[in-house]
């Protein structure tokens, strides 16, 4: 299993370490509920250096993105970030990324751990005949996400930058406890908060400093409730290889104005079903659990879980497309009335 | 881990307390702290009658739901309200406020054959 620069932290801390997309990381250090509340109140640190970090440079960074990636690239300012796709040929999803123009012909492009060799693989498959280079920084790179409403003020306290100048989606370059970063205002828990990219070796004492200034230690429990609560897809779950994005509350990722690889497949393929949000009355939807409609099965659970804000069961489900309500979730074999929900599921800023 | 004296235990990690002729059942420390934050628990309806080793009842946590086992074969008898509300007592109190059901075993008897403290003890370190 593979180790973070923070492992030996993880521990000090008690972090209890499962195994995730071959890396070990913590699940939870005290309370997956406590630290989801954090997130949701204060401020809540997780440790995401398992994401895979692409370097994407050169005259043709721009074309080449664009073809690559479902968002409008061109859109990107240098400095700003967007949240994309990368389609496949068959209308599906590779992955779901994060993109950072840095410079003006300097691209990050953040993917999911578990796909990092994939996207790799295809992405350097597309770049045939571009000028561009791709670089794979994975392993050189670590990642922290400092998440919250009081994210802002804990940063300002270790860096000379001024934060409240720094807009959601921004990205730049500051010292923090006397380390350099690459600092974006995002994230994925719907909170405001920042991710940190950081040298291996300065890791540890830049997450020790967020502690030590009030963030609490949070692990992948919450990262997940968070996520799901903020009404986000995962890889694997709500967006995988077959899934067609325009079938999805995220279709607006998709910028169907500009071309890009597999948009025609993409386009031809019709929605047979469509992605909701559910509220159970009762008990906990797990991943896989069938929807109902009356007695017959017209959907399943990609998602579920619990909402620490509700303190109801959640889930994301695909259901048949014109199927209405009554839905009714199949909790352990016996229907529990699920009612539809906008998402996200909890209002946020 | 706290495992008091005054009860027997499985190795599924429930326990059965003596009371009468009925015996009270929930989780033990190890179990409640493995599984984190309880948000949830399936009840038993009152009047099941179970075997022993089979699921009477669920408790859901964040992140995974675990079947609770009878202990001995019996009727349930009572079921702790509570936990419907609020389903953190088997975190706060597993020992005690976190109790789950009440059985009344065939035969008081039958809880010979479950595990004692230390020997409760001894699973838990051959678990790990």
């Amino acid at each position: 299993m593979k180790r973070t620069p923070l492992y030996e932290a993880h521990l000090r801390l008690g972090g209890r370490m499962v195994e995730f997309a071959g890396f070990a990381l913590p699940l939870q250090y005290t309370s997956i509920v406590e630290e989801h509340l954090a997130v949701r109140r204060g401020a809540g640190l997780f440790d995401v250096s398992h994401m895979g970090e692409f370097w994407v440079r050169g005259e043709e960074a721009l074309a080449f993105l664009q073809w690559a990636t479902a968002n409008d690239a061109a859109r990107l300012k240098v400095g700003r970030a967007q949240y994309s796709m990368l389609p496949n040929e068959r209308g599906g999803v590779v992955d779901d990324i994060y993109l950072y123009r840095l410079g003006e012909v300097e691209y990050l492009m953040v993917v999911n751990a578990a796909n990092i060799a994939k996207d790799f693989a295809h992405l350097k498959a597309l770049a045939e005949g571009f000028r561009v280079e791709l670089v794979d920084r994975s392993e050189a790179t670590a990642l922290l996400a400092l998440q919250g409403p009081k994210a802002a003020s804990l940063l300002q306290g270790l860096t000379e930058e001024d934060l409240s100048q720094r807009r959601k989606n921004d990205v730049f370059r500051a010292q923090v406890a006397g380390r350099p970063a690459l600092l974006a205002r995002t994230g994925y828990t719907g909170e405001d908060g920042f991710e940190l990219f950081l040298a291996p070796e300065d890791a540890e004492a830049v997450f020790l400093a967020l502690v030590e200034r009030g963030a609490k230690p949070c692990g992948l429990g919450a990262r997940d409730t968070l996520r799901l609560e903020a009404g986000f897809p995962l890889y694997g779950h709500e967006l995988t290889d077959t899934t067609n994005p325009l079938c999805t509350p995220w279709a607006w990722v998709v910028k169907k104005e500009k071309d890009f690889f597999g948009k025609e497949a993409m386009l031809a393929a019709p929605c047979r079903e469509k992605l909701v949000g559910l509220v159970l009355e009762t008990g906990i939807p797990r991943e896989g659990y069938p929807v109902l409609s009356g007695e017959r099965p017209v959907g399943r659970v990609t998602s579920g879980g619990y909402s620490p804000l509700l303190e109801k069961g959640i889930a994301l489900a695909y259901v048949e497309e014109g199927v209405e309500e009554p839905f009714f979730v199949a909790v352990r074999g016996k229907p529990v009335r699920a009612s539809l929900s906008p998402l996200p599921f909890v209002p946020l800023k | 881990m706290d495992i008091p004296k005054d009860r027997f235990y499985t190795k599924t990690h429930e326990w059965a307390l003596p009371e009468g002729d009925t015996v009270l059942v929930g989780i033990t420390d190890y179990a409640q702290d493995a599984l984190g934050d309880v948000v949830y628990v399936e009840l038993p309806e009152v009047g099941r009658k179970v075997e022993k080793g089979e699921a009477v009842a669920v408790v859901e946590s964040v992140k995974t739901a675990s079947d609770i086992y009878a202990p001995v074969a019996g009727e349930v008898v009572e079921v702790n309200l509570a936990l419907e509300k609020t389903p953190e007592l088997i975190n706060q109190d597993p020992y005690g406020e976190g109790w789950i059901f009440r059985l009344r075993p065939l035969d008081m008897t039958h809880l010979d054959d479950l595990l004692d403290a230390d020997g409760y003890q001894e699973a838990l370190e051959s678990e790990a």
